[in-house]
């Protein structure tokens, strides 16, 4: 089916309320076994450094200053400032406020400039200030954006404003790419995870992303699994591809190379890539560069021999 | 009414209760996650793997700050603590072949060190006169995480443990006679010493060892129970690597002597602070 921007309300929501339900047992057990894969020498050091280059480097605080956006830019480039063999991450990840500095910060580098925008983290502004907010940060260099969606107007069933604001964003975005935040945590239920991912998916999102990292449920692996089927989903019926971004929560080595055994099982290897695949994390970067030493040099690292942002 | 029954009493059997030595890793009783056991004297006792050091570093790490930022007072009752439970368990002690008096000076040296807690910063830091118009002082400060091999016998194994704690430091101890160190270890568990300052591991120390003598994340390395020449040397090389402060006794330690400051001292910094005198 095709869903277009001028789809009755009542189209829409037949289709996201027709979308099988999810077995929260199932995708609980699944994430769980999965997540007890051991993946050890070799291929963790190439999955160590996968997901360096998978990493969106954030800081989205309200102490945020262009001296720390500056400081978190040039550790983007080179994470491992004692070993070039380090890749460097996927993107720096920031308020609009903070994207000029950014970008200045980052030009020539490779390293993609996302800036969270739409009134980020609760999304409750009207859609003027929302496009506003949009049109600055690309104007400001960045080249991704993270929206995020309406929650309340998701849970109150008014799909059509939700994929409205997101066609309107997208068309705002002009050449950046779109991820759309669910915010997961604030969704309640699998179902609405899936019929969410759906709905942004169906408007235009480039990525769908779990969660701001405001709340107190973030990223989590059933979540993600839930996302990626929908991904993988979308990609047989429509053709598109669509990435998926966690965020929040994710901390340790271990944490992101279950994610990456979830992807591998579930959407496959060609979802592998930062292209398609991104951990919304500022903590992690420094655990896997920490795993990342140790296998070089064969001993324990400590966290004092790493920059704190 | 019917009449009733009475069947002969069964002979009392009961089930021996078999206890496992597990590892103490922040404040809690965990196996190896390498699974392994080890039988030493009939029992069975968890074998540390390289991993499980690994995760003692990060809880020792973790209950760092606040051990050392608790008012020395506070930690002087927490030795204390442990002196006390320490003597209620003395039957235990015995029994798993302790002798008495050392039970009996394993105590006391708690007790002693509990009350250096207070005292130790006016003994080895203080004003110092300066030629200009400023407070100098001088304060000792705890190294941080400190890597412990651990002499067998209890008293050695308190005399290597409390003074490295005493002044807010935090401990992963490689420790020999298994059953004493759990037993010790039971002894913290219920002593309000906080989870993570000292963790215990059981094992091999040429296992062990050398991962935490080359852990970037441990400040400090006590070799006391180190017995092997080849094994020390090894370590106290790869602790250069990172700068670790190391003690290694040149001479077998005599643990029934006065230990003196110097237990303590060694894993102490200095930090010197210059204030101008206002008028």
């Amino acid at each position: 089916m095709t869903v277009t921007v001028s789809a009755a309300l009542s189209d829409l929501r037949s289709f996201l309320h027709g979308l099988p339900g999810v077995d929260k047992v199932g995708v609980e057990a699944r994430a769980a076994a999965l997540a007890t894969r051991s993946i050890k020498t070799s291929a963790k050091a190439e999955a160590i450094d996968l997901a360096i280059r998978m990493v969106d480097l954030t800081t989205l605080e309200g102490a945020d200053t262009p001296g720390k956006v500056r400081a978190l830019c040039a550790k983007a480039r080179r994470p491992d400032p004692a070993d070039p063999s380090c890749p460097p991450v996927a993107a720096i990840c920031v308020y609009p406020a903070m994207a000029r500095v950014a970008a200045a910060a980052l030009a020539g580098s490779g390293v993609h400039l996302a800036s969270v925008a739409t009134a980020f983290p609760s999304g409750q502004a009207p859609l003027e200030v929302k496009l506003a907010d949009t049109r600055d940060a690309v104007a400001a260099g960045a080249d991704e954006i993270d929206m995020v969606i309406s929650r309340g107007a998701f849970l109150a069933g008014d799909y059509t404003k939700v994929f409205d604001e997101i066609v309107a964003v997208k068309e705002a975005c002009g050449g950046a790419h779109l991820k759309v935040i669910l915010e997961t945590g604030e969704l309640g239920t699998y179902d609405n995870i899936r019929r969410a991912s759906w709905l942004a998916m169906l408007a235009g999102a480039d990525f769908i992303k779990t969660s701001t990292g405001k709340v107190a449920v973030n990223a989590t692996l059933p979540i993600t699994l839930v996302m990626l089927e929908a991904v993988r989903d979308f990609r047989e019926r429509h053709g598109r591809i669509i990435g998926v971004k966690p965020a929040g929560g994710i901390k340790t080595t271990k944490d992101a190379v279950k994610y990456l055994v979830l992807i591998n099982e579930t959407v496959g290897d060609d979802w592998l890539s930062p292209d398609r695949f991104r951990f919304g994390a500022s903590s992690l970067l420094n655990d896997l560069l920490m795993q990342r030493t140790k296998l070089t040099t064969g001993h324990y690292a400590g966290p004092d021999y790493f920059t704190l942002d | 009414m019917p009449k009733s029954v009475k069947s002969p009493a069964p002979e009392a059997v009961r089930l021996a209760v078999r206890k496992t030595y597990k590892l103490y890793i922040g404040g809690k009783f965990p196996r190896s996650e390498s699974g392994r056991t080890f039988v030493a004297d009939g029992d069975n006792v968890a074998l540390a793997s390289r991993k499980d050091a690994r995760d003692a570093v990060l809880a020792a790490r973790a209950a760092q700050p606040k051990w050392a930022g608790a008012t020395a007072y506070n930690r002087g009752q927490v030795l204390y603590r442990i002196a006390e439970m320490l003597e209620a368990r003395r039957a235990e002690f015995t029994a798993l072949g302790v002798p008495g008096d050392e039970v009996d000076a394993a105590v006391d040296r708690w007790v002693w060190y509990a009350g250096w807690s207070d005292k130790i910063a006016q003994v080895v830091g203080g004003a110092n006169p300066v030629a200009g118009p400023f407070f100098n002082i001088s304060a000792p400060e705890p190294t941080g995480v400190v890597a412990v091999v651990a002499p067998a016998s209890l008293l050695g194994l308190v005399s290597v443990v409390a003074p490295a704690i005493v002044t807010g430091n935090t401990t992963v101890v490689l420790t020999a006679g298994p059953q004493v160190a759990i037993t010790l270890a039971e002894v913290l568990a219920t002593s309000d010493v906080p989870g993570g300052v000292v963790n215990l591991l059981t094992g091999r120390y040429a296992e062990t060892a050398p991962w935490l003598a080359s852990h970037d994340d441990v400040n400090a390395l006590d070799l006391t129970g180190v017995d092997h020449p080849g094994l020390a040397a090894e370590l106290e090389r790869a602790a250069a690597g990172t700068l670790k402060r190391v003690i290694r006794p040149r001479a077998a330690t005599d643990f029934t002597a006065d230990p003196g400051l110097r237990p303590m001292t060694a894993l102490l910094e200095t930090k010197t602070v210059w204030h101008p005198k206002g008028y």
